[in-house]
């Protein structure tokens, strides 16, 4: 049985792992709590990784979730650079790669998710890379420069952000993607088009419709990208960006329900009582849009973070989040929220050609998800509006000339 | 370095010394300041970082950006002086700063 005074173990010290302890002490939990992080560096914040920080526009300091000081003060245990390996929930102990054994009262499970890999002759080669981790953004900053050529596997948004932060750095940029567009899974057809135009004007070369054989390379090192055309892809570095898989292995094996990652209650908690998951690696439910999903943001992970410390802690549960998330590319700030399920009609506000405008996904004349180009005024109100589900009336809202506030307030 | 004063809703004063170049949003998470969450990181992106900036310092602290106003245009309890604390810059001429925060950032 668990010893008593074991407290909250937190698996896990990324945005999610990080924020919950966080979170615990400012609601008031004085019991122990304990965060055990595989990386070797205290919680920091993925997105700049591929943003401000990989420009240089952001140093190491700014990305720490919370300064080292932190944690003793809040008398956090911040175990770095090791792994649990597996958890007995009968005994209530998490065992780690050393063999050591952690008890605990309350488990968080807050393992993120890991970057999905190719599975391709030459993937192995230096120079073949994810942007997932602080180490790796570390690793194509060195990479990045005039004059050299980063090749992205993939048109999502850690690649498309990756092209434009080596641009920004002067090196060239070549998109390979397997469909025949960008953002498939993320976006809609219009914004795909939008980002491919506003790349290509900023000199990245994309290659659409690609299926990819592997990787050439020279002395250990990749040198290009071969197609099933035959083509190959000059680079000097090739960063793969083709999605993230849940480290949802520590509940499986442990017997607790998982389907796209760890099945979790609007309270973050697993069927097991004492176990609850955050983060990226949960499969949590949505409200409103009647299903369950699991999310991949920051937005989610704090959500989340909130709701079981705030279980735990005995304190009211916090107020439901519309879901949102965001890109940066060269001078553009993409803001996105809600999703776009069951919706009938796309609604477009602003002028794209100007490069600022909203694409509204509509039910009927509920707002269901917004993507706002350079728009915040368009995504804060649809973040109310969503989360609402107040009817709004259409003619107003794709004419400019009516403000937000009007939109939302008719 | 300036030294600025955060005040939490419920009055509580932090005093502390903020390095040039970070913004004020930077100096409350740095200083494990409650009451502005910042879930973006400073991307002006989220709006939860709003804060009150005393009326003698509006002029020091500059403006609102359209991107900020229109941001803040949906915030909660917003006011004249309200502003994004992630793009308020801090510089030796911000010694002495108050900013307040309000009820909540969500």
């Amino acid at each position: 049985m668990s010893e008593p005074g074991a407290g909250v173990v937190i698996v896990g010290g990324g945005h999610a792992g990080g924020s919950a302890a966080a979170f615990l002490r400012q609601y008031g939990y004085e019991g122990r709590v304990t965060i055990i992080g595989e990386e070797p560096i205290a919680p920091y914040q993925r997105p700049p990784l591929s943003k401000a920080w990989l420009k240089g526009e952001a140093d190491a300091d700014s990305l720490m979730l919370r300064p080292e000081s932190f944690y003793a003060e809040k008398d956090i245990a911040l175990r770095l650079a090791t792994k649990a390996v597996s958890l007995q929930r009968s005994a209530k102990i998490v065992t780690l790669e050393t063999g050591e054994t952690v008890p605990y009262e309350t488990l968080i499970i807050a393992t993120g998710a890991r970057a999905r890999r190719l599975n391709l002759p030459g993937a192995d080669l230096d120079g073949v890379q994810v942007l997932r981790s602080a180490a790796d953004a570390e690793v194509l900053k060195l990479a990045l420069g005039p004059g050299k050529r980063l090749a992205v596997v993939g048109g999502g948004y850690i690649g498309l952000e990756a092209a434009a932060s080596a641009r920004a750095l002067g090196a060239e940029a070549v998109v390979i993607e397997a469909q025949t567009r960008i953002l498939t899974r993320s976006s809609c057809e219009m914004l795909s088009s939008f980002f491919t135009d506003y790349h290509r004007a900023r000199g990245v070369v994309f290659e659409l419709d690609a299926a990819i054989e592997g990787f050439e390379g020279e002395g250990g090192h990749v040198t290009g990208v071969r197609l099933d055309s035959g083509r190959v892809i000059p680079c000097d570095d090739a960063v793969v960006g083709i999605g993230i898989i849940p480290n949802d292995e520590l509940a499986r094996d442990a017997g607790l329900e998982c389907a796209n990652g760890v099945v979790v209650d609007l309270e973050a908690r697993t069927a097991d009582p004492t176990v609850f998951a955050i983060g990226d690696v949960t499969h949590r439910p949505m409200p409103l849009y009647d299903r369950m999903l699991r999310l991949e943001s920051v937005a989610n992970a704090l959500e989340q973070a909130k709701q079981a410390a705030a279980a735990i802690a005995g304190r009211p549960p916090p107020t439901p989040e519309v879901t949102w998330n965001w890109s940066d590319q060269y001078d553009i700030k993409l803001q996105m929220a809600g999703m776009p399920f069951d919706t009938d009609d796309i609604l477009v506000r602003g002028d794209p050609a100007a490069a600022k405008f909203a694409v509204f996904h509509l039910k009927g004349d509920v707002i269901r998800a917004v993507e706002a180009i350079n728009a915040p005024a368009e995504f804060m109100a649809a973040r109310q509006l969503i989360g609402s589900q107040k009817p709004i009336d259409r003619a107003k809202l794709a004419n400019t000339t009516v403000s937000m506030k009007e939109v939302a307030a008719s | 370095m300036a030294k600025i004063t955060y005040v939490e809703f419920n009055g509580k004063e932090h005093v502390v010394d903020v390095k040039t170049g970070l913004s004020v949003m930077e100096g409350a998470v740095k200083n494990n300041i409650p009451g502005i969450d910042a879930d973006c990181g400073g991307a002006c992106a989220c709006a939860t970082c709003h804060v009150y900036v005393d009326e003698n310092w509006a002029d020091k602290t500059g403006s609102q950006s359209a991107m900020e106003e229109s941001m803040l245009d949906f915030a909660e309890n917003v006011e004249p002086n309200s502003r994004l604390s992630c793009q308020i810059k801090v510089t030796d001429e911000l010694d002495g700063l108050v900013v307040r925060m309000p009820q909540s950032q969500h």
